[in-house]
């Protein structure tokens, strides 16, 4: 249990740019009367708090459910994506991880693929565009069969779960030096893939997300940073999956193609 | 002096073959036809993606509007538990009649029949559809769907997916709206806020929206527009809602004549954790299914300074079980929150700040072994353990309630539709199915019967006689005067530069409303509220302090308009609790209450929904009642020992 009463001060060199062209540079903050039990989403509306009590704009940052669901909160936190606990987003940590009189660097996620739309702010629609490629499974409403007609091994559909637990953030592609969404869309492949409502569509849905994905985002080379930086702990197994289904699918493909004359 | 009375449109016959006919009956828009109308969805999440797509399934355009970047992150995302369908999967005599009975029981007998039974009778099909969507819930060894039960059944008919079923509920519904947007059926405005609503001649016309990246002000104008914009929880500052969560959409229809409904029934849940410090930003939920296998206890003294393994069994109070020994620690939500805040007000709270009470799951893990445990709630422990710095594997949690949802909201008839014809209102945005009191895991059901069943099958109806009408032109004075209303504000925020963040303001809001119209309510302090909020209202238009400018992001810009709402919001919600008289689900009243201090209601006089229409900012608003009758579930005080 935390004691009560105890409060720590930090230095915060915070990322502020005012639009998409403008340029950019690093502010630095002093925070004092810090909670231990405070998130660190909460240190940020404390400072803000104070910037707009000294007349200075408050620093943007993405934030919404903050229970580390929602995928919203992205910051750089001393150069890990969502900071040092491992398993965790930003609005989940808290600052009982930090020292007292700790020096904390925090950045937007870098990126090509996600333009800064304001201070801490990105634009990750990108992800948006693969899930769009293919990133479901055809099934109009009102055209299901029974729940129950559809068996699903459990160890299958737990591994489906393990992946479908992606909540979008980004960490992975700005923890990866090629920026790239291996891990994002591998996730989302393979809930679908291993499935079997999955199958019909499973060589197409592989094919056109990872095009769509090499549209945006750079190539992966097998880091493995995406994994240690994914607040959901997402395997890079996936990527291996991921990477077993296109291959086939080409081949697969082809064969159709051939059948159709 | 008599009230207006509403018709919901329900139609004749048994219940149990409304639904059926009034299918059969309603207009068709036949399948070519469909593309000819357009109608605009605001809010992505479950209720509004879920719509969206299924209509644009069915040919219509659609234009979808979501204030987030991505249409992923609407709240619904965070819903932990599960979600409730009449399968009878588990042989334990479920039936829709049986989840008709208890969601009717469940809201304190203040919901519509006739509404209650179509979503149970659709809950099958939402599961079965999710299904085949790829939705991962959970599975026994032999491949077959898992339940489990919840608060306020006695059945199991709880479907989920580990922790996160509204997230993949949510994720199954934003796929297939994704599936629509690449077929070009859906045209989708990220970051885009409505903040007006279009009415011309009485009717629905389409929204004004600000551009939330480049503050670009623009209108929309469609054949109907279909609100799906979530509670209003966030009026008290401090709730399980996420940030941006708010009453904008649904109070700006308000103040175009759209009428706001039972606004008090706000639902406290009992399973969140304790505030830790001023700075709380936010409560954090813990899923009620927790309930199924932690047992909630206090010591028996007051003010105990000793430790819970040091408390011995036999000075432990499992005060849940005690009093309501037929469902224990199932009890509903709002019975398990007022026996919570009875426990901490009498001084027997636990925590470093005594506001807490323990929910153990020592003789879950000693019967069932951690393991059991671990996959059942593993992901809840972990974001226990990172909230609060404890283990909950080796001391028990501590809980407390926090304002979680809302039933009131925005008044609609059987098809979905408000009192302003083509304005269809969805989820948790309408006041429909939960009475004064929701059952946990019915959120879902009830967002997604909305979006996936309801409304594709009610919105012909309203269309079918539009053949060939073109939706009203966004140069019309209409949209012009909403344009300008939107600008003027926007104007206005930027140029009051007070003294006082907007938060702060937000902040004071939910004081007065927690601790005036929280779990406890009075004449009292609800007249206390209604002084203060006007003051405090005032005050922000004369010492709000917002930096920055009109046309970049602007956030502090974007909470000025949901405050300013909140504000304004907060005082009706007060003024319909004043005016209802009696205790019921949510809404709990001191001076109407049982000898034992279980709510009392007074059917012979609030049987009604209470629908508030606008008539100016300076005017009282204007009370419509719909009577409620009830014939297949007999009114009853609720019981559950």
């Amino acid at each position: 249990m935390q004691e009560h009463g105890r409060t720590m001060k930090v230095t915060l060199s915070v990322w502020r740019q005012a639009g998409p062209q403008a340029q950019g540079r690093f502010e630095t903050y002093e925070v004092d009367d810090v909670s231990p039990d405070m998130s660190f989403l909460e240190l940020f509306d404390v400072l803000n708090e104070r910037l707009v009590a000294k007349g200075e704009e408050p620093v943007a940052f993405d934030h919404d459910c903050r229970e580390g669901i929602c995928g919203s909160c992205s910051m750089m936190i001393n150069g890990r994506p969502h900071g040092p606990e491992l398993g965790t987003a930003t609005c989940q940590l808290h600052m009982r991880k930090f020292e007292d009189g700790a020096r904390i660097t925090v950045e937007p996620w870098r990126a090509a693929a996600f333009p800064i739309v304001r201070d801490l702010v990105t634009d990750r629609s990108a992800f948006d565009r693969i899930v769009e490629a293919g990133g479901y499974i055809t099934a109009p409403t009102g055209s299901a069969p029974d729940g129950n007609l559809i068996l699903v091994p459990k160890a299958v559909a737990d591994t489906a779960m393990d992946a479908a637990a992606c909540i979008g953030c980004g960490a992975c592609v700005a923890a990866c030096p090629n920026g790239a969404a291996n891990l994002f869309t591998a996730a989302k492949v393979m809930h679908l893939n291993l499935l079997p409502q999955g199958q019909p569509e499973r060589w197409e849905r592989v094919t056109n997300m990872v095009r769509t994905m090499e549209e945006y985002f750079g190539s992966c080379t097998n880091h493995g940073e995406c994994e240690a930086a994914c607040p959901k702990e997402i395997s890079i197994d996936f990527i291996a999956l991921m990477n077993r289904d296109y291959i086939k699918a080409q081949f697969k493909q082809r064969r159709l193609a051939s059948q159709r004359g | 002096m008599a009230e207006p009375i509403l018709d919901a449109r329900i139609p004749a016959g048994p219940i149990e073959q409304k639904w059926d006919n009034h299918k059969f009956d309603v207009k068709l828009v036949n399948p070519a036809n469909k593309r000819r109308f357009k109608i605009i969805v605001v809010g992505t999440g479950l209720a509004g993606a879920s719509a969206a797509a299924s209509l644009a399934e069915l040919g219509y355009q659609v234009e979808v509007h979501t204030f987030h970047d991505s249409p992923r992150r609407a709240h619904s995302i965070a819903a932990q538990g599960g979600i409730n369908a009449a399968k009878n999967y588990r042989n334990d005599d479920d039936s829709v009649f049986r989840l008709f009975y208890d969601t009717v029981k469940g809201g304190d007998y203040r919901a519509r029949e006739a509404n209650v039974y179509r979503l149970a009778q659709v809950s099958v099909d939402i599961i079965d559809q999710c299904v085949a969507q790829g939705v991962p819930f959970a599975r026994e060894y032999g491949g077959l769907l898992d339940n489990r039960s919840f608060g306020g059944a006695q059945v199991s008919r709880t479907f989920y997916a580990r922790g996160q079923t509204g997230q993949q509920l949510l994720l199954g519904a934003y796929q297939a709206l994704a599936r629509q947007i690449h077929l070009g059926n859906v045209t989708l405005h990220n970051r885009s806020e409505m903040l007006e609503l279009v009415v011309k001649d009485g009717r629905a016309a389409g929204i004004v929206v600000r551009n939330l990246m480049t503050g670009a002000i623009t209108s929309h104008s469609a054949h109907a527009v279909v609100l799906a914009t979530g509670g209003y929880g966030n009026v008290f500052f401090l709730s399980t809602n996420a940030k941006a969560s708010n009453v904008t959409a649904i109070w700006r229809a308000y103040k175009q004549g759209a009428f706001m409904a039972n606004p008090c029934y706000t639902q406290i849940h009992p399973t969140c954790i304790p505030a830790s410090d001023e700075f709380q930003s936010k409560l954090t939920l813990m899923s009620e299914s927790l309930r199924n296998d932690g047992r909630i206890w206090v010591p028996r003294a007051s003010d105990d300074p000793r430790s819970p393994d040091q408390i011995p069994e036999d000075e432990r109070d499992y005060y849940l079980e005690r009093r309501y020994p037929a469902f224990g620690n199932l009890v509903p939500r709002d019975v398990a929150s007022r026996a919570a805040k009875r426990e901490v007000d009498a001084g027997r709270g636990v925590g470093p700040l005594k506001n807490g009470v323990y929910l153990d799951f020592g003789d879950a893990i000693s019967r069932l072994g951690r393991a059991v445990i671990e996959e059942r709630y593993g992901n809840l422990f972990q974001m226990y353990e990172r909230i609060t710095g404890e283990d909950p594997y080796v001391v028990p949690m501590r809980i407390y309630p926090a304002v979680h949802y809302t039933m009131g909201g925005l008044w609609v008839d059987y098809n979905l539709m408000s009192n302003i014809p083509g304005l269809y209102v969805l989820g948790e945005a309408n006041f429909s199915d939960h009475g004064a009191n929701r059952l946990g895991a019915s959120a879902l059901m009830q967002g997604l019967a909305d979006g996936y069943f309801v409304l594709p099958a009610t919105i012909g109806d309203y269309l079918a006689p539009q053949l060939g009408q073109q939706p009203v032109p966004t140069d019309d004075p209409v949209f012009t005067e909403a344009r300008q209303r939107v600008e003027d504000v926007t104007k206005r925020f930027l140029s009051i530069r007070g003294s006082r963040s907007v938060d702060w303001f937000h902040r004071e809001l939910g004081k007065i409303m927690w601790d005036n119209c929280g779990m406890a309510r009075s004449r009292e302090s609800l007249e206390k509220a209604i002084a203060e909020i006007p003051s405090l209202r005032e005050e922000f238009w004369n010492d709000v302090r917002v930096l920055g400018d009109d046309a970049t992001f602007n956030q502090s810009l974007e909470k000025a308009g949901r405050v300013a709402d909140f504000l304004e919001f907060g005082e009706l919600l007060c003024r319909d609790a004043l005016h209802r008289e009696e205790s019921c689900g949510g809404h709990f009243r001191l001076e109407h209450q049982t000898e034992d201090g279980e709510a009392q209601r007074d059917d012979e006089n609030f049987a009604y929904v209470a629908a508030w229409g606008y008539s100016g900012d300076h005017a009282n608003p204007i009370l419509h009642k719909e009577q409620l009758e009830f014939e297949y579930v007999h009114l009853a005080q609720r019981s559950y020992k």
